[in-house]
């Protein structure tokens, strides 16, 4: 009687064919990806064995060329702040432009591209070109990252901007409030705290990258951490790294903060 | 009726107008300290559209043919790197997240040592990491696959281990109090709930990491980027131009790829 | 004011696809200290109407006067002037959440005030005035710092028609203002919209689905079916046979 019912439903849990081929293809894959990239178990230990070496080469940590650290961190803190600022300044119009529901087509499909094109290439591509075109220093690395700032900003904003309600919008428009007023009263209220998020943001990941530009001579700690490991000084980079691991998260503390002023 | 006109009004109260205050200045005064003491020569700004048209002009005339023989293998190498390196950041994540999330792991001081990897993952930046491990495996893919997934692993536990806090307790708990020992408990009470997010996480962590592996050879750490840094010590821009045209093609079409999947999963 | 406050729709026609028109040939004309109500079935271009009044949809053919200027001729900044005279009530509201009631209400200066004052919340001293007077009118002082999102959906409106009031117009749209409140929030709505109409003599228009109300308040109704007029008189004079006309069948008017 109930093995019939039973029948009837088939089995009372799916076999889930689909997932179960999918890790097994996975797995697979990695077997094969690991073989062609020459990833071998063997090539791993020797590698931690290095690693070890490496760790035992970083301890004590050095402070005594502080003063150079301490110049290097300016120098990033520096270029994050500038094209935080101008990234964010410039971000706010290109996003307001590429938002589908307030702008014509072919506007926004300009701010689109563009916005595209700042986002699809790795920041360190954009510096190396900002290094031959302005030449080595904080320069090349502040371009590059107010460009890497629009192609983020510019694009949350700018869906941001796409989900709001147009109904106040319509109010407004009707009590015949100039285009600005309209903007400044029924489109940025809207989006304002998120765009404050998506900045902050940006500018820890600023803070971040800035750290990297200088790897291709954009200016900031990258240089300075670049050179540590050329002339395998590691006890100097152990000092860099947990300077700006420290660095970070204060940043991060801080945008904490600031949130919450403009709650 | 004339007792409302002697209101006075502003839009925010006294603390909030000084809170406010403080923060705009505060960036006011660090964004002019930056201006003034930042070593930037002006000269060098005026300079850049010349420079850059000038860069362009050497770029030109792509040398497409140059693509089949110098860069598609090169480019191989990049996708593997990133698939591969984006499930080493999976394995390692999943212990790693278990041991942050606190409604399984119970022990303060495993959910911190579990944060703080986490975080040290995401604040180095991924040349820093192919560079520390160039340093330890030698140059070659070896060393990019790791730094991958090291680099990811700190953005794929923090979502992993967010999913995992957001979990139905219910099924859990009926588990756990028919006895069920803890490696059961996981894997019929929460893994079935976070799988979906899991591979969500896997893509879009993938689209990422596409683009990362695109540039970590510049340090040596395999793939497409260290054949563009032998064509930018060489000065051979017009092929440059032609790695950088694949690079983008390659991730438009690993963007469109994973929203495709997406919408498909979802 | 030397004449007196109008609204004058002369052969409006309105198609948004072409051949097919939304509305047809509506011509009336509503000046001083009247109230009109619209009636009609859904779809058959209420809105569309009050829309074309202030050219926020464009009409296909046709002019619509307020105040004897022509509306549909205007376009860029005198069609933006033009639409100061003209205060518009949402059937949701339409205020801006984040902001407080307050700049909601400030928001009805918008079309006076430069955009850069208006961004420095620098209103004259005599709109503040103003907007306060009105929220001590409709009961609203106690809330003038609260954020819109705050109040309830009979606030709401009065915010929204505090805001249109600001504008100082020479009419009055409103489309549906009570569709989305209960049955005595309403007829509080529909009070207050009639008492400064007359108050302040400006004409009214409401766009209503609620027959017995728009009979209850205002002094004349004009029903539209099918794109056009096909009633237009005083409340008392509306049979269930012009009802029949306008909404069509008859079962419903049981
Ligand atoms: N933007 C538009 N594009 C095309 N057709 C539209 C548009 N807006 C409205 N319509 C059509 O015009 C007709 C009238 O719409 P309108 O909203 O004016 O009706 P209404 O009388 O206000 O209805 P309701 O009582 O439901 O609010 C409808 O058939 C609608 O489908
Ligand atoms: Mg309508």
């Amino acid at each position: 009687m109930s093995a019939a019912v039973s029948q009837k439903y088939g089995p009372p849990f799916k076999t889930n064919w689909w997932v179960r081929a999918g890790w097994t293809l996975a797995f697979l894959y990695a077997l094969y990806a690991a073989n062609y990239l020459d990833v071998s178990w063997v090539r791993f230990i020797q590698g931690l064995g290095n690693g070890g070496q490496f760790l035992s080469e970083m301890v004590p940590i050095d402070f005594s060329r502080w003063k150079l650290l301490v110049e290097n961190l300016i120098e990033t803190i520096e270029i994050a702040i500038i094209a935080s600022a101008f990234g964010v300044f410039f971000s706010l119009p290109i996003g307001l432009l590429a938002a589908r529901n307030l702008m014509p087509s072919w506007v926004t499909w300009v701010f689109r591209t563009f916005i595209a094109l700042c986002r699809s290439f790795h920041p360190v591509i954009f510096a190396i070109l900002f290094v031959k075109a302005v030449g080595f220093g904080p320069l090349a690395g502040i371009l590059t990252l107010i460009f890497a700032s629009i192609g983020f900003i510019g694009k949350l904003f700018a869906e941001a901007i796409e989900e709001i309600s147009l109904k106040p919008i319509e109010a407004l428009r009707a009590s015949g409030a100039p285009f600005i007023s309209v903007i400044l009263y029924g489109v940025l209220p809207q989006v304002l705290n998120r765009f404050i998020g998506f900045s902050s943001y940006q500018f820890d990941a600023n803070l971040r990258n800035s750290t990297m530009v200088g790897i291709v001579g954009a200016g900031g700690i990258g240089g300075t951490l670049f050179a540590a490991f050329q002339r395998f000084d590691y006890d100097f980079l152990a000092t860099i790294l947990i300077s700006i691991i420290a660095l970070v998260m204060v940043s991060e503390f801080i945008s904490v903060q600031i949130k919450k002023v403009f709650q | 009726m004339s007792s409302a006109s002697n209101h006075t009004w502003n839009r925010f109260t006294l603390a909030q107008r000084l809170a406010r205050f403080t923060v705009f200045l505060g960036f006011a005064v660090a964004l002019s300290a930056s201006l003034r003491t930042v070593e930037v020569i002006p000269e060098f700004l005026y300079d850049a559209p010349t420079q850059v048209i000038d860069l362009l002009g050497r770029m030109w005339p792509l040398d497409l043919s140059y693509y089949p023989g110098g860069i598609h293998d090169a480019m191989v190498e990049t996708l593997h790197i990133a698939t591969l390196g984006t499930l080493l950041a999976i394995v390692l994540a999943v212990p790693v997240g278990i041991m942050g999330a606190n409604n399984i792991v119970r022990l303060p001081l495993l959910n911190w040592l579990a944060k703080l990897i986490l975080v040290s993952s995401r604040s180095v930046n991924s040349l820093v990491w192919a560079l520390l491990f160039v340093a330890i495996f030698g140059p070659g893919p070896l060393a990019g696959t790791v730094c991958i997934g090291f680099r990811s692993v700190g953005f794929v536990g923090k979502l992993f281990a967010e999913a995992l806090e957001e979990v139905n307790p219910g099924p859990v708990e009926a588990l756990t109090a028919a006895g069920a020992p803890w490696p059961s408990v996981f894997l019929k009470g929460y893994w079935p709930q976070v799988v979906p997010a899991f591979w969500a996480i896997f893509l879009f962590r993938w689209d990422i990491n596409v683009r990362e592996s695109a540039v970590i050879g510049l340090v040596g750490a395999g793939g497409v980027g260290m054949v563009l840094d032998t064509a930018l010590n060489l000065f051979y821009w017009d092929r440059v131009s032609v790695i950088l045209l694949s690079i983008f093609t390659v991730v438009v079409l690993a963007e469109l790829l994973v929203t495709k999947i997406r919408k498909h999963i979802i | 004011m030397a004449s007196t406050r109008s609204i004058r729709v002369e052969n409006l026609v309105k198609e948004y696809t072409a051949g097919k028109p939304v509305l047809n040939d509506i011509s009336f004309t509503v000046s001083g200290k009247a109230s009109v109500a619209i009636i009609g079935p859904s779809g058959t271009g209420k809105s569309t109407l009050i829309r074309c009044v202030n050219k926020l949809i464009p009409p296909t053919a046709g002019n619509v006067y307020v105040s004897d200027e022509n509306i549909t001729e205007l376009s860029g900044k005198a069609l933006r002037q033009a639409r100061r005279k003209i205060g518009m009530v949402f059937q949701e509201f339409n205020l801006v959440e984040r902001l407080s009631v307050m700049e909601n209400v400030l928001s009805g200066r918008l079309g006076y005030v430069s955009p850069w004052r208006a961004w420095l919340r620098k209103y004259p001293q005599q709109d503040i005035d103003r907007a306060f007077e009105l929220l001590e009118s409709i009961g609203l002082i106690d809330f003038f710092r609260q954020r819109a999102d705050s109040l309830s959906g009979g606030q709401r409106q009065r915010v929204g028609i505090a805001r249109a009031i600001m504008q100082e117009p020479h009419v009055l749209l409103a489309d549906e203002p009570t569709s989305s409140l209960d049955p005595k929030t309403s007829v509080e709505i529909m009070e207050l919209l009639v008492a400064l109409s007359e108050e302040r003599g400006i004409p009214l228009i409401i766009n209503i689905h609620d027959v017995e109300l728009a009979k209850r308040f205002t002094s004349r109704v004009i029903g539209l079916s099918k794109g056009g007029i096909v009633y237009d008189g005083s409340p008392s004079a509306l049979t269930n046979e012009h009802l029949k006309e306008i909404y069509g069948g008859e079962d419903w008017l049981q």
